[in-house]
C-alpha cells in the first residue's frame, strides 16, 4: 500500500472516533440521543410496553385519575391513557421519518439539479421556493391540510410541500461551491455524464449539511405535526397522536388535568431529545455552524 | 419581491383550488337543486377555466378586493379589519416580551459563559424551543386561571371593550381614559401573550448568546478592556452592537413563528383575531377568506422582514442602501 492510499483509508475512521469522543463529552448532546434511543424502543416495542389496548373503549372506566392501574389516567372513552402516549410514540415516528426523508429526497434532488445545470431551471426552482418560503410555514400546512381534508396523510403531505424549500437551497449553496472544484472539471474532461457527475461526484459531497438540517429539522416536524393535529387540520381522534390526544383534552382540563398533561409532555420530551441529538449531529458533522447551546 | 408577491397569490389561489369535489356543491350545502348551485358556480366564476379565473381573482386583489365570505357572507377585507387589530395586539405584546426579556438573558449567558446562570438559561433555552405552544398555553390556562384564579380566562377583556378608535385595546382605552378597561385588558393580554413569546424568547437568547461570544472574543473588546473602561460598558457598547445583526435577523424570521403560534394561542385564549377566523374558514372550506387571510398573512411576513434588513443599517452604520 503506497503512503497516500493508507493515509486516505485511515482518515474516516480517525474522525468518526474522534466526532463519538466529542459528542459523549457534551452531556446534552448524551441526553438527545438516549430520548431519541429510548423514543425509537418505546416505539418499537409498543404491543409488548402498552398495559392496556389504545383504543379499547371501556366506559365504566371514564376520565380515571392516574393510579396504579392507570399510570396516567384515563380519558373520557375510558381509554388507557399511558397505553395511548405509548402507541403515539409510533405515529410519531412515522410522521417524521416520512416528511424528513421525502423532504432530502425533492429538495435536495431539486436543489442538486438547480445548482449544477443553472439558467432558467436554477431560476425557477429559487423563485418557486422564495414563494413557499414567504409564508410563515404552519398557516400554509394548515391551508394545504385543510383544502385537501384533515387527515394524518394529508398533514403529511401539506408539511412536505412546505418543508422541501430549505434542502433545496442548502444543497444548491453546496453543490455551486463544489462545482468549481478540479475534479469536477476533470470528470467533464474524461466525458462523464451529467446525471454520473451530478450523482457520483457532487451528491456525496453535499450530503452532510443535508443530513445536519434534517436532524435539526426533526424537533419541528413533531412539533408542527402535532400543532396541525391540535388544531384539527392532522391526525383524527381516536387516532392515538400526541396533539390530537391534547386537544381532546382541552375539553376536559377544568377538573380532569391529566388528560392533557402526559400527551404534552411527551411531545416536549420528544422535540427536545430530537433537537439536542440535532444540535449534537451538527457539531459532529459541520463544525464551522456551531452555535448556541 | 414583486415576483415573490405575484407567487404567493398564485399558491393561495391554487390551495383554495385543490379542494377535493364540487366547490359550488359545497357552498350550496347538502340540499342545494342543481339550479342554485349552478347560480353559485356563476356568481363566484367558477364556471371558468382556471387561468381565467386567476386573472380576475389578481385583477380583485389589486384593486384591494378580496371577495366575499362564504361564512361571514361579508367582504373579506371588512372581516379582516375586523379581526386584525387583536392579532397585532396579541403579537405585538408577545415580540416585545420575547425581546425584553431574550436579549438580557442572552447577554447575562454569554456574560457568565459556562457558570450557573449560563447553565441555568441553556436549558431554558432548550426547553423553550421545544415546547408546544398549545400545551403551554393549556397549562398556564389551567395553573393561573383555575386553579389559582388570579388572572382572567380566555377573551380579551371581561367587560364592554373601550370605545372603538384602532381596535387595539390596550391603545383605545389609554385614548379614551378609560382606565378599568385599560387594566383588565391588559390583565387579560398576560397569558396569551406570554404563552406566544416563550418559544420566540428562547430562540433570541440563544442567537443573542452565541454572536455576544463571538463579540467578546473580538480584539476591540480587549482594547475597549485595555482602555480601562467599565466592563459593563464595554459588554452593551462595544461587544452588543455587533452582536445584535444575528439577533435581529432572528426576531425577523421569528415574526412567522409567531404568526403561526398565535394560531393555537388564539384558539385556546377565545382570542378573537385573524388566525382564529382563518382556522373557521379553513374547517368550514370558506375560500375566499382563507385566501384573503393567508395572502395578507404572508404579505405582513414579508413586510416585517423587509423592515428588519432595513434596520441593519440602523445598527451597523457599515452598511448603507
Amino acid at each position: 500500500m503506497r503512503w497516500w492510499t493508507r493515509e486516505f483509508a485511515t482518515r474516516p475512521e480517525s474522525e468518526w472516533r474522534r466526532a463519538i469522543r466529542r459528542l459523549w463529552r457534551s452531556r446534552l448532546a448524551v441526553f438527545g440521543v438516549a430520548i431519541t434511543g429510548l423514543l425509537v424502543l418505546i416505539a418499537a416495542f409498543a404491543p409488548w410496553i402498552a398495559p392496556y389496548s389504545p383504543t379499547k373503549i371501556s366506559l365504566p372506566e371514564r376520565l380515571l385519575p392516574p393510579s396504579r392501574q392507570h399510570p396516567f389516567g384515563t380519558d373520557d372513552a375510558g381509554r388507557d391513557i399511558l397505553s395511548r402516549v405509548i402507541y403515539g410514540s409510533r405515529v410519531t415516528l412515522r410522521i417524521c421519518t416520512l416528511v424528513v426523508g421525502l423532504t432530502l429526497v425533492i429538495g435536495t434532488l431539486l436543489g442538486l439539479i438547480s445548482g449544477y445545470l443553472g439558467g432558467w431551471m436554477d431560476e425557477l426552482v429559487m423563485r418557486v421556493s422564495d414563494v413557499f418560503l414567504a409564508f410563515p410555514a404552519l398557516i400554509l400546512a394548515m391551508a394545504i391540510a385543510a383544502a385537501l381534508g384533515p387527515s394524518l396523510e394529508n398533514a403529511i403531505v401539506a408539511m412536505v410541500a412546505i418543508w422541501w424549500p430549505r434542502y433545496a437551497r442548502v444543497t444548491r449553496g453546496q453543490v455551486l461551491a463544489i462545482r468549481e472544484i478540479d475534479y469536477v472539471a476533470a470528470a467533464q474532461a474524461a466525458g462523464a455524464s451529467q446525471l454520473r457527475i451530478m450523482l457520483r461526484h457532487i451528491l456525496p459531497n453535499c450530503i452532510s449539511p443535508v443530513v445536519v438540517q434534517a436532524t435539526l429539522d426533526l424537533g419541528e416536524v413533531v412539533l408542527t405535526a402535532a400543532t396541525l393535529s391540535f388544531i384539527g387540520f392532522g391526525a383524527q381522534p381516536p387516532t392515538p397522536e400526541w396533539g390530537a390526544m391534547v386537544s381532546v383534552g382541552r375539553n376536559y382540563l377544568r377538573n380532569y388535568w391529566w388528560y392533557t398533561t402526559f400527551p404534552g409532555l411527551a411531545i416536549l420530551i420528544t422535540v427536545m431529545g430530537f433537537n439536542l441529538l440535532g444540535d449534537a449531529v451538527r457539531d459532529i458533522l459541520d463544525p464551522r455552524l456551531r452555535r448556541g447551546p | 419581491m414583486v415576483p415573490t408577491l405575484l407567487g404567493v397569490v398564485l399558491i393561495t389561489f391554487l390551495i383554495s383550488h385543490i379542494v377535493p369535489g364540487d366547490a359550488a356543491q359545497l357552498i350550496a350545502g347538502p340540499r342545494a337543486t342543481p339550479e342554485i348551485i349552478q347560480r353559485i358556480r356563476q356568481e363566484y366564476g367558477l364556471d371558468k377555466p382556471l387561468h381565467i379565473q386567476f386573472a380576475i381573482y389578481l385583477g380583485q386583489v389589486l384593486r384591494g378586493d378580496l371577495g366575499k365570505s362564504i361564512r361571514t357572507r361579508r367582504p373579506v377585507g371588512a372581516d379582516i379589519r375586523a379581526f386584525f387589530p387583536a392579532t397585532f395586539e396579541l403579537t405585538t405584546t408577545a415580540m416585545l416580551l420575547a425581546v425584553l426579556f431574550g436579549i438580557p438573558l442572552g447577554i447575562i449567558s454569554a456574560v457568565y459563559r459556562d457558570r450557573l446562570p449560563d447553565h441555568l438559561s441553556r436549558v431554558f433555552s432548550v426547553i423553550g424551543v421545544s415546547m408546544p405552544i398549545f400545551w403551554l398555553g393549556l397549562l398556564l390556562l389551567f395553573l393561573f386561571y383555575i386553579r389559582l384564579g388570579i388572572l382572567p380566562g380566555p377573551g380579551r377583556i371581561s367587560g364592554d371593550p373601550p370605545a372603538h378608535i384602532t381596535g387595539l385595546y390596550l391603545l383605545d382605552s389609554l385614548l379614551t381614559g378609560s382606565w378599568r378597561a385599560l387594566g383588565d385588558a391588559a390583565l387579560h393580554l398576560i397569558l396569551p401573550s406570554f404563552t406566544l413569546a416563550f418559544a420566540v424568547l428562547a430562540r433570541i437568547t440563544r442567537m443573542t448568546r452565541s454572536s455576544m461570544l463571538e463579540a467578546l472574543a473580538q480584539d476591540y473588546v480587549r482594547t475597549a478592556r485595555s482602555k480601562g473602561l467599565m466592563e459593563r460598558w464595554v459588554v452593551v457598547r462595544h461587544a452588543l452592537r455587533n452582536a445584535l445583526i444575528p439577533t435581529l435577523t432572528v426576531i425577523g424570521l421569528s415574526y412567522g413563528e409567531l404568526l403561526g403560534g398565535a394560531v393555537a394561542t388564539e384558539l385556546i385564549f377565545a382570542w378573537p383575531g385573524m388566525t382564529h377566523y382563518v382556522v373557521g374558514s379553513m374547517t368550514s372550506l370558506d375560500f375566499p377568506a382563507v385566501m384573503g387571510v393567508t395572502l395578507v398573512i404572508a404579505i405582513i411576513y414579508i413586510t416585517v422582514n423587509l423592515l428588519v434588513d432595513l434596520s441593519y443599517a440602523l445598527v451597523d452604520p457599515r452598511i448603507r442602501y
